[in-house]
């Protein structure tokens, strides 16, 4: 076949499978979002932000966003570091903290109920110790922090291995001269980490923001194992929308916001950790 | 950081630094694994002692719960859809997406750019949302809560990985040797089939478990699309709220154990997809 018909053909498919899955369908949640019996309106997205538990559910889906982000962030470049600096066993230790990746939200946040509910294990360790001398119910509307402890941090134990994978992957990339050099004019590690590191792993620091950011917005199932209905999300209320109240058209407006959180988000991120240009490693 | 480390600190402070780095990386490791113990700990309980108070800090290997699980009805049903499409996903993913990670590391051709931005946008995109539409659009076309239907959305998930992963793997593989096989009387076709194909076969297979996990664990666009024929993540989301707590934790159990072990079987490959491809 023609080398200049050939690369077309082979992604031709992905194009094609990407059309029909992915612009098509988000071309008609648009539209969907946009219309009400035939009209175009703005009648929907009046709907969802009028209602409620709107204003609830998107201050909880950003202060979680707030809460575990940086955590995470803090924590895939703390282990980022000492992963890299390991000579022994670092195959293994670097499997036992990517685990979670391969875990879905919905286990995470059922594995977190093992612990948070009221028989469970934080419970009898407190008990163990003797804190407490009988059970309390954590999961209720009495302890609207506890639930928002419970749900960062099944976030945090979850979510923070597909950052780690990023980072590790950037900091292979950066060569060792330059901290050979650094150690020739007696830089401290510290010194290394913040001149030499951080700058340097801006592209995966980008990536890894931007992903995580993205997925901290769209936060569900592990709300829906922990906090039910007791904590409200973005997602959720969606997930609402479309089944319990069978209103499609404002389950495509909650869409549409959600994914207008994120661009800006992501405009934000990309801004903010932009490589000047022609600095390349 | 390099192993020629020239320390001036005292020897003390240095072993003090050895002992809290070493203390760091076992109580990480600790902070991953604990949970998941725990998880096993619930799931090897009898169905009456997980509800008891306070907690055994050893599993009792009792099977009760995870009995309960099987015989629970429509859970079976469940969890072999969610292999089905998992399984189905697996394939699409790989046979429509490593053409294009081959076509990106060997052309260039005017689109490319275009090309990798339409993957990217994929990437960044909260898909899950585009299940409503898409729920629309199956019931027109009768894939509406079908095991194909599914697969065909959570492929529309795994595509950039499989695509990212194959282009990293194929860009590890010179040119040179497929030009090799060229002059050696080799068609494009059978120098890819002879020369790059058992080289890269290992790297495919990883990539391919990569999108069993991604459409295992996936859980609106499953609960969005299927409604009789629903997968085990579905199944345990519907069933959250009424289901008996140990049920949950079998099923949590059974969600979990995959993961461990796809993950092992593709550790050496999860860094392949972030470090060439993201630049």
């Amino acid at each position: 076949m023609n080398a200049r018909f050939l690369p077309y053909v082979l992604i031709a498919p992905v194009t094609f499978f990407l059309c029909v899955f992915f612009l098509y369908p988000f071309v008609l949640v648009a539209n969907q979002a946009f219309t009400v019996d035939g009209g175009y309106t703005m009648e929907n997205f009046r709907e969802v932000v009028s209602d409620w538990k709107f204003p609830i559910s998107l201050q909880n889906t950003l202060l979680l966003a707030a809460a575990v982000v940086p955590v995470q962030l803090a924590l895939a470049l703390l282990m980022a570091t000492m992963v890299n600096r390991m000579q022994k066993g670092r195959d293994l230790i670097l499997y036992v903290w990517t685990i979670p990746l391969g875990i879905s939200d919905l286990a995470a946040g059922i594995i977190w109920l093992a612990i948070f509910e009221q028989s469970g294990f934080l419970n009898s360790m407190l008990d163990a110790v003797g804190v407490i001398d009988k059970p309390a119910n954590l999961l209720t509307c009495q302890n609207p922090w506890i639930v928002f402890l419970a749900i960062a941090l099944a976030e945090i134990w979850r979510a923070t291995a597909i950052m780690l994978v990023i980072l590790v992957a950037g900091i292979g990339l950066i060569p060792k001269e330059y901290y050979e050099a650094a150690e020739v004019f007696g830089a401290s590690k510290w010194k290394q980490f913040l001149r030499i590191t951080l700058p340097l792993l801006r592209p995966s620091l980008q990536t890894a923001l931007v992903l995580r950011v993205i997925l901290a917005f769209e936060i569900f199932a592990v709300v829906a194992a922990l906090g039910g209905t007791l904590f409200p999300v973005l997602m959720s209320e969606t997930y609402a929308y479309q089944f319990d109240l069978l209103n499609s058209g404002a389950a495509a407006a909650m869409a549409l916001i959600i994914l207008g959180i994120s661009i800006a988000a992501t405009l934000v991120i990309l801004r903010a950790l932009r490589v000047p240009k022609g600095a390349t490693i | 950081m390099t192993a020629v480390a020239t320390d001036v600190a005292a020897p003390d402070a240095r072993k003090a630094g050895r002992w809290l780095y070493i203390t760091s990386v076992v109580l990480l490791c600790a902070w991953v694994i604990v949970p998941l113990y725990f998880l096993l700990i619930n799931t090897l309980s009898a169905p009456e002692d997980v509800q008891s108070y306070p907690k055994a800090f050893f599993p009792a290997f009792d099977m009760g719960s995870l009995s309960f699980f099987v015989t629970f009805n429509g859970m079976i049903d469940a969890l072999l859809n969610s292999i089905m499409v998992a399984g189905l996903t697996m394939i699409l993913s790989i046979a429509v997406g490593a053409p294009a990670g081959y076509a990106l590391s060997r052309f260039d051709f005017p689109g490319k750019e275009l090309f990798r931005l339409l993957i990217l946008l994929n990437r960044a995109f909260p898909l899950p949302l585009l299940a409503l539409p898409l729920a629309v659009m199956f019931i027109r076309t009768g894939l509406d809560d079908t095991i194909i239907g599914l697969a065909l959305v959570h492929t529309t998930l795994a595509i950039p990985f499989a695509v990212l992963i194959t282009f990293s793997l194929f860009s590890g593989i010179p040119m040179e040797l497929e030009e090799a096989a060229w002059t050696l009387g080799c068609t494009r076709l059978t120098a890819f089939t002879k020369v790059v194909l058992p080289l890269i076969l290992p790297g495919i297979a990883a990539s391919a478990i990569f999108a069993f996990v991604i459409s295992w664990n996936e859980v609106f666009a499953a609960a969005v699309l299927t409604i009789e024929n629903r997968t085990l993540t579905a199944f345990l989301l519907v069933k959250l709220s009424e289901a008996p707590i140990h049920l949950k934790f079998a099923g949590g159990f059974i969600l979990v154990l995959p993961a461990l072990i796809f993950i092992f079987a593709v550790r050496k490959y999860l860094f392949a997809m972030w470090g060439i491809a993201n630049r």
